[in-house]
C-alpha cells in the first residue's frame, strides 16, 4: 500500500513542475465536481420552462441567458456533464475491459485466433466511426443507450489492438518464459505478469480518450440522435441553439465552452502523465 | 511490392465485403421488419407487403444477401424508398462537394502544418514552437462540429465576411470558393496542429542525419539543407497520414456540412436516417466505407513502397 501512496506522491509532484498538466488537472478536478454537485449548484431547474423569458442574454439571475423555451442555460450545462461523464464513464470502462480481454487473447492466444481476431477488429475499425453511429441510429432510434452502445462497438477493437502488440511485446521475455517454466498457468501470467505491466499506458490512453467520447455524445446529441428532449446534454444545448441562432447566441457559446474546457483538461493531464508515466512512449506519439 | 500489394488488397476486399454484410445483416436482425419502419404504423398489411415484396425482404437472409451483392457488383445500390430514384445515382451528385471539402481542408492543413512543424522544429524551443505545441494538442481534439458553430456565430453570423450556408451558385468558382472556406476550416483545424506535430518530430531526427552534417561540410547555404535535404525526407511520414486523413474527413465532412447546409454524403445521411430512408443509409455508408478502406490501403502501399522493411514483415499498422 505505501508504495503505491509513494507512487501516486512521485507522479503529483512531477505533475506540479508542468503547468499545462497542472492546469489539465484543475480543469478536469473542476468539471468533476461541477458535474458530481450540478443539483446543488444550478440556480435553477434545468427542464423548467418560463415562456415570458425566452432567449435572453446574460443577467443576474440566468448567468448564462435562457433557451428558446426559458430555460436557464447554466444548470441545462451543469446537468449536461452529468451526461457527459456518464456516457464517457461506462463507455471506456465497458470497451477498455472487453478490449483488454480480446487483445490478451489474440496477443497470447494460438495463431489462428489472434488471425481471426485482427480480421475482426479491422472490420469494425474499417467502419468511419460517425457514419457507423449514423446507421445504427438509423436502426434502432436516438438515446443515449444506443449512442454507449456505438461507442462501445468502435473502441474496443482500438483497445484490442494496443493490447495485442503490447502483449507480443511482453510474451516473449525472459520473465514471462520462466515464471512458464516455474508451470504457472497462463491465467496467473496474463493476470499478474502481463496486465500489470500494460496497465498504466492504456489508463493513460483511456483518460485521453475521455475527449472523443464525450465529443462522441455531444455530436449525436447535436445531430438529435443522442438523448432525448428535454433531458440537457451540451449537444442538445448546441442544437437548440443552433435553431434560435440569429436570436440568442448564448446557448451555443455556452454549450461549446465546457466541450472545449473537457478537451484542453483531460487533453494536457494525459499527455503530462504519459511523459511522466512512460516516456518512452513520447517518442511515438502514443501510436502502435 | 507486388506480392505485398496484392495480399493488402485481398486483406482490403475481404474487410470490406465483411463490414458490407455485417451492416446487412444488423438492418435485417433489428426487430420490426424495415417495410413497417417505412410506412409508420398506420399502414396496411397490404401495402406492407407491397413495399416488402418490392424490396425483396420477403426472401430469406442469404438469398437477399446475395442478391445485393449482385446488385452491388453492376453498381446498383438500390432505389430511393420516397423518390424513386436509384440510390447511386443520389450519392455520386453529392460526393463531388464533399470531396471538395475534403480536399481543401487537407490542402490548406498541409500547406499550414508543414512550415509550422518546419519552423518549429527548427527555433526548437522558441516561443512559435511552444504556441505551435499547445495549440497542436489543444486543437486536435475539439469536436469539429464546435469550431464550425463558433465559426458560425462568429464569421458568418456576427461580422458577416463569409456566407453562413449552401454550396455557392453553380457555375461560380468565386462564390463556391467563398462558401467553402468556413466549413473547410472547420474541418481542417485540427490536423493543422496534428500534420505541425508530425513534421517537427520527423524534421528533429532527420536532422540528427549524417548526410545533413555532409551538407553542412559542403558549406551549402541552411536554406537550401533544410529544403531540399531535411524536408523532402522529413514529409515522408506526413504523405502517409494524408491518406488516412482523406478517409477520416470524409465522414468528419458531415457536421461542418450540417452546421453550413452545405450539400454533401454527410448531410445525405443526416437526412436519410432522419426519415429512416433505408436504401441511402445504406448506400451513402457503404461508399464513405469503402473511400475509407480505399484510402487505408493506398496509404498502406505508400507507406511499404517508402519503407522496405513494412514489406518484408507484410505488416503494418
Amino acid at each position: 500500500m505505501s508504495s503505491r501512496a509513494g507512487y501516486l506522491s512521485v507522479t503529483l509532484a512531477s505533475l506540479r513542475k508542468d503547468p499545462l498538466g497542472m492546469m489539465g488537472l484543475i480543469i478536469v478536478v473542476v468539471i468533476l465536481l461541477t458535474s458530481i454537485f450540478a443539483s446543488q449548484l444550478a440556480p435553477h431547474d434545468p427542464l423548467e420552462v418560463d415562456v415570458y423569458n425566452r432567449l435572453q442574454n446574460p443577467t443576474w439571475h440566468h448567468w448564462l441567458g435562457t433557451d428558446q423555451l426559458g430555460r436557464d442555460v447554466l444548470s441545462r450545462v451543469l446537468f449536461g456533464g452529468r451526461i457527459a461523464l456518464k456516457v464517457a464513464l461506462v463507455a471506456i470502462s465497458v470497451s477498455l475491459g472487453i478490449g483488454l480481454l480480446l487483445g490478451m487473447m489474440a496477443g497470447f492466444g494460438p495463431v489462428w485466433l489472434d488471425r481471426l481476431l485482427v480480421v475482426c477488429f479491422d472490420t469494425l475499425r474499417s467502419f468511419p466511426t460517425i457514419m457507423f453511429a449514423l446507421a445504427i441510429v438509423a436502426l434502432t432510434g436516438p438515446s443515449l443507450n444506443t449512442v454507449i452502445g456505438v461507442i462501445i462497438i468502435t473502441s474496443i477493437p482500438v483497445y484490442a489492438r494496443i493490447v495485442r502488440t503490447q502483449t507480443q511485446a511482453l510474451r516473449d521475455n525472459d520473465f514471462i518464459l520462466a515464471e512458464r517454466a516455474m508451470g504457472a498457468s497462463t491465467s496467473r501470467i496474463l493476470g499478474h505478469h502481463i496486465l500489470p505491466n500494460i496497465a498504466a499506458p492504456l489508463l493513460i490512453l483511456a483518460s485521453m480518450d475521455v475527449p472523443a467520447v464525450v465529443g462522441m455524445e455531444a455530436g449525436l446529441s447535436f445531430l438529435g440522435l443522442g438523448v432525448s428532449p428535454p433531458t440537457a446534454s451540451w449537444g442538445s444545448i448546441l442544437n437548440d441553439g443552433y435553431s434560435y441562432l440569429r436570436n440568442s447566441p448564448w446557448p451555443i457559446i455556452a454549450g461549446g465552452i465546457p466541450l472545449i474546457l473537457v478537451t484542453l483538461g483531460f487533453t494536457f493531464l494525459g499527455e503530462s502523465l504519459r511523459d511522466i508515466l512512460d516516456p518512452k512512449l513520447r517518442r511515438k506519439g502514443g501510436e502502435t | 511490392m507486388l506480392k505485398f500489394t496484392a495480399r493488402r488488397a485481398l486483406l482490403a476486399l475481404i474487410i470490406l465485403i465483411l463490414a458490407v454484410s455485417l451492416l446487412f445483416a444488423m438492418i435485417h436482425m433489428m426487430p420490426g421488419d424495415p417495410a413497417s419502419v417505412i410506412l409508420g404504423p398506420k399502414a396496411s398489411p397490404a401495402l406492407k407487403a407491397e413495399l416488402s415484396q418490392r424490396m425483396g425482404l420477403d426472401q430469406p437472409l442469404l438469398v437477399q444477401l446475395s442478391r445485393f451483392y449482385a446488385d452491388l457488383a453492376r453498381g446498383d445500390l438500390g432505389v430511393d424508398v420516397f423518390s424513386d430514384r436509384e440510390v447511386s445515382d443520389i450519392v455520386f451528385e453529392q460526393l463531388p462537394y464533399t470531396l471538395a471539402l475534403v480536399l481543401t481542408a487537407i490542402g490548406g492543413a498541409t500547406l499550414l502544418g508543414v512550415p509550422l512543424g518546419c519552423f518549429s522544429a527548427i527555433r526548437r524551443n522558441s516561443l512559435l514552437d511552444r504556441v505551435t505545441a499547445v495549440m497542436s494538442v489543444a486543437f486536435i481534439a475539439v469536436p469539429s462540429f464546435v469550431v464550425a458553430l463558433y465559426l458560425l456565430l462568429l464569421l458568418a453570423v456576427k461580422l458577416r465576411w463569409f456566407p453562413a450556408m449552401g454550396a455557392g451558385a453553380d457555375g461560380d468558382v468565386a462564390d463556391q470558393a467563398r462558401h467553402l472556406v468556413l466549413p473547410a476550416i472547420a474541418l481542417g483545424l485540427g490536423w493543422v496542429g496534428y500534420i505541425a506535430r508530425l513534421v517537427r518530430a520527423s524534421m528533429l531526427e532527420v536532422m540528427e542525419d549524417n548526410h545533413i552534417r555532409t551538407a553542412r561540410a559542403f558549406g551549402l547555404p541552411e536554406r537550401t539543407i533544410i529544403v531540399h535535404y531535411a524536408l523532402r525526407i522529413a514529409i515522408l511520414p506526413t504523405v502517409t497520414i494524408l491518406g488516412l486523413g482523406i478517409g477520416s474527413m470524409l465522414s468528419g465532412a458531415l457536421f461542418a456540412e450540417i452546421v453550413f447546409s452545405r450539400p454533401g454524403i454527410g448531410k445525405l445521411l443526416h437526412e436519410a436516417v432522419i426519415t429512416r430512408n433505408y436504401p441511402v443509409v445504406m448506400g451513402s455508408v457503404l461508399v464513405t466505407t469503402a473511400f475509407f478502406v480505399l484510402s487505408t490501403f493506398v496509404s498502406d502501399i505508400i507507406n511499404a513502397a517508402l519503407d522496405p522493411r513494412l514489406r518484408e514483415s507484410g505488416k503494418s499498422s
